[in-house]
């Protein structure tokens, strides 16, 4: 089977996944939003890239912040926009996910933004559109986000630019985390030399370190010396079951307080996807602190979000 | 009705007969091997020169979905299937809608098989009603109304207890238990095996250890109850020792793997392919590797199809939403084949896999071509290569991970009680 994502010619045609693309093209989208994060600035905060396009956010899972970050970053490339919440309508009503897209094909849609609470629907979309038309994963499932891991590695390499001799310590629940799984991807391709997951065993999927990560159970073992701490979102549903006595135990032993985060370098880094459950997965007083980074992450994203969209329309 | 098959190359496993012997058959029986017996004129000749004459198949798992599921596959498309994949006897599990668990139902099934007059049926009964797990099905007079043993497809008996009851039942009466291994609990909502590429994948895993749970307490209730179990798609290298060990302490105990199992792994999954959501799920290289190396030695008796015909729309969905299942009736033979040569496997050892020694299993009269057997036969082509296209499939179910590949062994004709029932 050929790759999905890229052409004949090794020219990106879908973004679905990290895994599988080549270093080259990562650089080149990091490179193009770079020439983005500029348009936020201006007065006209637009540029004509994808005027005359449509692109449809299809969202088969709800999601406010990703769904508004790609409505923004289309419409910065004057795109037309259309957002569809499909899991409140169609297919409520029984309607498939491919009749879903055939009925916007033949709206004459042009870029489909998708997020779907199962691994692999973006493949499987893909899979079924004709040649012209691209698809963006925006969250399948465990599986892939490959924007938020993108703009996690650009907003690294903004702070770090040296990316070959950098530490990093992925924190919280890799088991689940479509974030974790595009973030080590993107990091090993781009060359970071050591790239750690810290997590209990519960919350880390099997053979963990086939995807080329270090191995911590103890989070301050894990963050000594770091140079960036990627923290991992905990779903609520997580908390008290068999994966977690409960939220309170959580943030004893892996929740990101001041304290832990000093066993870092100095200079240290945090980020987080969003949104945040303060008093589980973090302390309030590093969300807002000197370190963090996570409110660039979310200006960058937008920046990263045109990246992938001029360059999958041909623009860039 | 005479026939006279010439030429052909005989491979009779169960007889050790592997030579050039021409095969008379009168009155659905098989009369005489080699020489022409006096006064033998055939009605009809079949030359089989350069083919291969061997005993019809026999399948341990082939889901024919009537009654209930008659939109992914009829019984007359899928006895269709069989007989032009050499299937000429199969056993279906009773995991159908409503379940085989009235002998009024069975009895339809066979009698409608038997109308169609292709390839015979042999349900397997439901070992509790519903399938459920609680209470236990009419097993004496399913097995009058035709059931060669019960099952309970893929459905797992959580109550020990009632799992030791239904055992002690079945062993009162001599009957064999089709259970396929995996713990409920450790395997809910999994999709593939719980390994590197389900982490990749981000798909939910189902760990080796389902397997070995679950069949740790089947061989050990066995053990206690003396009854004849057959472990039916073995997918694990643990799973293998596991039924070498209770072989080799005695216990009534048979076992059988999928085709798809000796050929495929995780890694076939690849981009989320949905053609390999299978249960028990695709395992590893080294899962792989014991289940050839226990069909060789013995630990494993027969190789299965578990043909499960799957509609069109119920695959296309992402990979944990498609429906379980892929076409094997007509892949059955050359995948065994192609088996057979790439593991250096005599012909008749592989044949003997996929016919005399699933029929023992079954308890039924077939695998056997020996004077006064019925004449029951599958004459192929070694040497014709064929490629698996969906179009080209007489089953209802389209979907299949070999797909597009070719493969070596051509079905040509097809005998189901002395009569052709398939000619390519």
């Amino acid at each position: 089977m050929n790759n999905p994502q890229l052409d004949a010619d090794g020219r990106l045609r879908h973004l679905l996944s990290i895994e599988g693309l080549p270093k080259k093209i990562l650089n080149q989208i990091l490179d193009t939003a770079e020439s983005f994060v500029g348009v936020a600035e201006r007065e006209v905060k637009k540029v004509p890239l994808l005027r005359g396009k449509t692109v449809c956010n299809l969202f088969f899972e709800n999601s406010t912040r990703t769904r508004t970050t790609f409505e923004i970053a289309a419409k910065r490339l004057s795109a037309d926009v259309i957002s569809l919440n499909v899991n409140t309508s169609s297919q409520s009503k029984g309607e498939t996910i491919l009749d879903t897209v055939d009925n916007l094909i033949a709206m004459h849609a042009d870029m489909f933004v998708v997020r779907h609470s199962q691994s692999g629907a973006a493949h499987f979309i893909a899979r079924h559109v004709p040649n012209h038309i691209h698809v963006i994963n925006a969250g399948d499932g465990r599986h892939s986000h490959p924007t938020q891991g993108l703009l996690d590695v650009f907003t690294v390499r903004k702070y770090k630019p040296d990316l070959h001799n950098l530490r990093v310590a992925i924190v919280g629940d890799v088991l689940h985390s479509r974030v974790a799984r595009s973030e080590i991807h993107a990091l090993t391709t781009l060359g970071v030399p050591e790239v750690r997951v810290i997590a209990p065993k519960t919350l880390l999927p099997a053979q963990v370190e086939k995807l080329g990560v270090h191995v911590f159970h103890d989070m301050k073992a894990g963050l000594k010396d770091v140079d960036v701490v990627m923290m991992l979102r905990l779903q609520n549903e997580r908390m008290n079951g068999a994966m977690l006595p409960s939220a309170q135990e959580y943030f004893k032993t892996y929740g990101l307080t001041q304290e832990k985060l000093s066993l870092a370098k100095p200079d240290a880094i945090v980020l987080h996807p969003g949104p945040m459950n303060r008093g589980v997965e973090i302390d309030s007083s590093v969300a807002d602190g000197v370190q963090s980074v996570i409110l660039p992450q979310v200006t960058y994203g937008i920046a990263v979000r045109m990246a992938v969209m001029a360059m999958l329309s041909g623009g860039s | 009705m005479k026939i006279h098959i010439k030429n052909g190359h005989l491979i009779d496993p169960k007889n050790n007969i592997d030579s050039k012997l021409d095969v008379y058959i009168a009155a659905g029986k098989i009369l005489a091997l080699g020489n022409t017996p006096e006064g033998f004129v055939a009605n009809q000749t079949i030359d089989a020169t350069g083919q291969i004459i061997c005993p019809g198949l026999v399948d341990l798992s082939a889901r024919l979905r009537e009654p209930g599921d008659e939109y992914k596959a009829t019984l007359i498309s899928e006895l269709q299937a069989a007989v032009a994949g050499g299937v000429t006897s199969l056993a279906c599990p009773p995991d159908t809608d409503p379940v085989l668990d009235e002998p009024g139902l069975v009895e339809m099934l066979k009698h409608r098989a038997k109308q169609l007059n292709l390839a015979h049926v042999y349900p397997l009964g439901a070992l509790t009603r519903q399938l459920q797990g609680k209470v236990l099905s009419e097993m004496g007079e399913l097995r009058e109304a035709g059931c060669v043993g019960f099952s309970q497809a893929n459905i797992a008996i959580t109550d020990t207890q009632v799992l030791w009851r239904a055992m002690e039942y079945a062993a009162t009466f001599g009957f064999t238990l089709f259970l396929h291994a995996e713990e409920p609990f450790l395997a809910k909502d999994g999709v593939a095996h719980d390994g590197e590429i389900a982490s990749r994948l981000g798909l939910k895993g189902i760990p080796s250890a389902a397997e070995a749970l679950a069949l740790a307490s089947i061989l050990r209730i066995a053990k206690e109850t003396g009854a004849r179990i057959h472990i039916s798609r073995l997918s694990t290298a643990e799973g293998v020792a596991m039924i070498r060990d209770a072989k080799k302490q005695g216990l009534k105990i048979t076992a059988d793997v999928s085709a798809n199992q000796l050929h495929l792994t995780e890694h076939d999954i690849a981009y989320f392919d949905a053609n390999c959501h299978l249960k028990p799920p695709l395992r590893t290289q080294r899962d792989k590797d014991s289940l050839s190396a226990g069909l060789k030695d013995g630990t494993i008796d027969a190789i299965c199809s578990d043909h499960t015909p799957v509609d069109d729309d119920a695959k296309l969905a992402p990979f944990a939403e498609a429906e379980v299942g892929a076409t094997g009736l007509e892949l059955l033979l050359a995948l065994t084949l192609k088996w057979a040569t790439q593991e250096k496997v005599s012909l008749l050892h592989a044949l003997s896999l996929i016919s005399p020694a699933s029929a023992q299993i079954l308890g039924i009269p077939a695998g056997d071509l020996s004077p006064n057997s019925i004449a029951d036969i599958c004459i192929f082509d070694i040497n014709e290569y064929w490629k698996v296209a969906p179009s080209a499939l007489k089953s209802q179910g389209k979907n299949s991970p070999f797909n597009g590949l070719e493969l070596a062994g051509k079905v040509k004709t097809t005998l189901v009680h002395g009569q052709v029932v398939y000619q390519s």
